[in-house]
């Protein structure tokens, strides 16, 4: 017999799928391809498709062009019951009248199979999910956290080949959100069942993910691993919806040694070479944590006059607020390891940035 | 050193009003949260008031009067009925028609429902204005339309006789049948509504996510939709079975001699002065609606309908 512990995941492919909802997109044309096994994010701001693109793979909305296939066969025509997909959604819809053993049931019953398999295969699944002993409790009575875990008991007791999660964890509080990510990645690891979590949240898609599908607008934006988007972001969109990112209104000059030239205001600074470069005016990005406030300019770092205007302690690091001779402000992570001397509001010091931590990016937004 | 007195003195004779108006607020506090606990029972005092007078008085009224023969208190009204095959003839076939009248209305009145529930509000709206359209017309009206489609010379029997489909007029008004159309056509908006309000509350994800899990659409049917629509059809059935058991225009219109319900019999009762079994008759009608009204609320609840 199996074990619970080693089931096949299965590839899931899109090719140009679309939903248009009368003359509004709310998936264009997006095609990708996830291999077996992978846990993908679908990451978004509200309306920018994520959860109309997982909707279409699951089968509770029927696409306006494209198809879908899940181990290459294609199932855009299926009904959700026939393409064998886990699902857990963002309220857990979990059956009120049924109690946690029936829930976890449900989809075995739904599959004809023998009393006793079911009653094993349910105890392993709540075993998964830290919930033995909760078998006969209905769905109100217990909390968020664990209705969650039942949502997740359910829609992997029957080994779907592919899990599909609608912000399972967006109703929780923050700590408890936090402890079951980590809960969620271990047993997709430990299940080998391919993964395509929904959210808006971030912080959430650099913990969990393989790789994230950052979408906007319906199509998606940029797609590579947590830490290619948040370190590699090809469009200010994307620099700007993972992390706290700084803009800075440049024009690139030239190119040289494989770095490009660019000038802020009077200043020239580095910045490395990008294949996506665009010529002339462009947004230059820097992450808070890669600036640091000094009194004097520094060799092979890029240096701006600034005038501090804001000092605040957070404990383990300052923020600061600094305006550059532009007008533009700019925030900034610094450790306190870089000095004691905390720059006083109104002083005017040098920001500086090491060249290969800012990224240029088309200011056009796409 | 006058006037430093003079400040102190000031200073302690605030301190004391400090002290006395807190412990007056804590007071004000529970005057003003038993205010609002009594604040209800005003709202509802014009309605309490108006039911004590011309509802529970009445009734009283009535049931003292069942119970209450020449010399004293007597079960003789009650014994009158049970004693008279035709009076207890009369309760059995009220209780059939009602049961048969509400299984009808269940039955036409849950795919509606479950339609009503389904599709976009702006159909959802004409549904439930063709359902309450009726409803706004009068009883009697509608009593009487249907005197007008089946009666020997009505609509239905033309249609019948023009594509001769019969030979001679068929006897529809005046019969049983006609009685339970007429009814189930009067009491199905009680059954919608109650059904409408259960399956629209219902979550749509709670349907995704069994056809996500599997199921067939009779298997969605039979182990989430119909388990969870169970309060409302509770609910329309306690309502439409509590209504018919009172119907008195409809059978007495469209019915015929056999199909005298109780209501009728306690107008006849009442013509002949006969106050006393009327009495002992329509409490025990009360005492069959108060039944049924326990046996939901202990099988259901009727928490479940009010349920958030």
């Amino acid at each position: 017999m199996r074990n619970t512990r080693s089931f096949n995941g299965a590839s899931v492919r899109v090719d140009n799928l679309s939903k248009f909802y009368g003359d509004v997109a709310a998936v264009a044309d997006i095609s990708f391809e996830f291999a077996a096994s992978e846990f993908v994010t679908l990451l978004g701001p509200s309306g920018s498709g994520k959860t109309t693109t997982l909707m279409m793979i699951a089968g509770f909305e029927i696409p306006t062009a494209g198809e879908i296939f899940i181990n290459d066969k294609p199932v855009a025509s299926e009904p959700p019951r026939s393409r064998n997909l886990g699902m857990v959604f963002q309220n857990y819809a979990l059956f009120p009248h049924m109690s946690v053993f029936d829930n976890v049931a449900f989809p075995l019953k739904m599959r004809n199979l023998p009393a006793d398999e079911i009653k094993r295969a349910v105890g392993e699944a709540l075993e998964v999910v830290n919930l033995v002993g909760y078998d006969a409790r209905l769905p109100r009575q217990l909390s968020g956290g664990q209705q969650q875990r039942v949502a997740f008991a359910r829609a992997i007791v029957f080994k779907p080949p592919v899990l599909l999660m609608d912000e399972p964890l967006g109703a929780l509080d923050k700590n408890l959100r936090q402890r079951l990510q980590l809960e969620v990645k271990r047993i997709q690891r430990d299940l080998g069942v391919t993964v395509i979590y929904v959210t808006h949240d971030q912080e959430e898609a650099l913990v969990m993910s393989d790789r994230i599908f950052l979408m906007n607008r319906g199509g998606v934006e940029q797609s590579g691993s947590p830490e290619d988007l948040y370190n590699r972001p090809r469009t200010a969109f994307v620099a700007g919806f993972l992390g706290e990112t700084n803009f800075l209104e440049t024009n690139v000059r030239a190119t040289r040694d494989g770095m490009l030239d660019l000038t802020i205001g009077e200043t020239l600074v580095r910045a490395p070479f990008t294949e996506a470069f665009p010529s002339g005016a462009g947004k230059l990005a820097i992450r808070p944590e890669k600036l640091w406030i000094s009194s004097s300019a520094a060799a092979d770092a890029n240096c701006l006059p600034c005038t501090v205007t804001e000092t605040i302690f957070v404990g383990d690091h300052l923020r600061l607020v600094a305006e550059l001779p532009t007008g533009e402000k700019l925030a900034i992570k610094q450790q306190e390891r870089f000095g004691s001397d905390h720059p006083e509001p109104g002083s005017r010091m040098m920001v500086c940035w090491h060249p290969q931590d800012g990224r240029v990016l088309s200011a056009a937004p796409r | 050193m006058g006037k430093s007195f003079m400040s102190n003195q000031a200073t302690v004779g605030h301190a004391i009003p400090v002290v006395m108006s807190r412990e007056s607020q804590i007071a004000r506090y529970a005057r003003q949260r038993r205010w609002e606990e009594y604040r209800y029972v005003l709202y509802t005092l014009p309605l309490l008031i108006y039911l004590l007078t011309f509802y529970l008085y009445p009734v009283a009224t009535m049931l003292v009067r069942s119970f209450q023969g020449p010399n004293g208190l007597t079960l003789e009204y009650f014994a009158q009925l049970f004693e008279s095959p035709a009076y207890s003839r009369i309760f059995w076939e009220t209780i059939k028609l009602s049961v048969v009248t509400t299984v009808w209305a269940l039955l036409l009145a849950y795919p509606l429902a479950y339609c009503m529930a389904q599709a976009s509000p702006t159909r959802t709206g004409v549904m439930m204005a063709l359902v309450l359209v009726p409803f706004w017309t009068s009883v009697l009206v509608r009593s009487y339309a249907w005197m007008v489609l089946l009666g020997r010379e009505g609509i239905v029997n033309q249609f019948l006789l023009r594509f001769a489909l019969t030979e001679k007029p068929v006897e529809l008004l005046y019969s049983r049948f006609a009685v339970y159309l007429a009814m189930v056509h009067i009491l199905l908006p009680f059954m919608v509504l109650p059904l409408y309000s259960v399956m629209a509350a219902m979550d749509r994800n709670l349907i995704r996510a069994a056809d996500g899990l599997g199921a067939t659409p009779r298997r969605i049917f039979q182990h989430i939709v119909l388990p969870l629509s169970i309060p409302g059809i509770a609910a329309g059935c306690l309502l439409v079975f509590i209504l018919a058991l009172g119907f008195y225009i409809t059978p007495a219109l469209v019915g015929g001699p056999r199909d005298m319900t109780v209501s009728t019999l306690i107008g006849q009762q009442l013509e002949m002065y006969e106050w006393n079994f009327a009495a002992a008759l329509a409490a025990i009608l009360l005492g069959i609606a108060l039944i049924s009204f326990a046996v939901f609320d202990k099988a259901i609840g009727m928490d479940k309908l009010f349920k958030r």
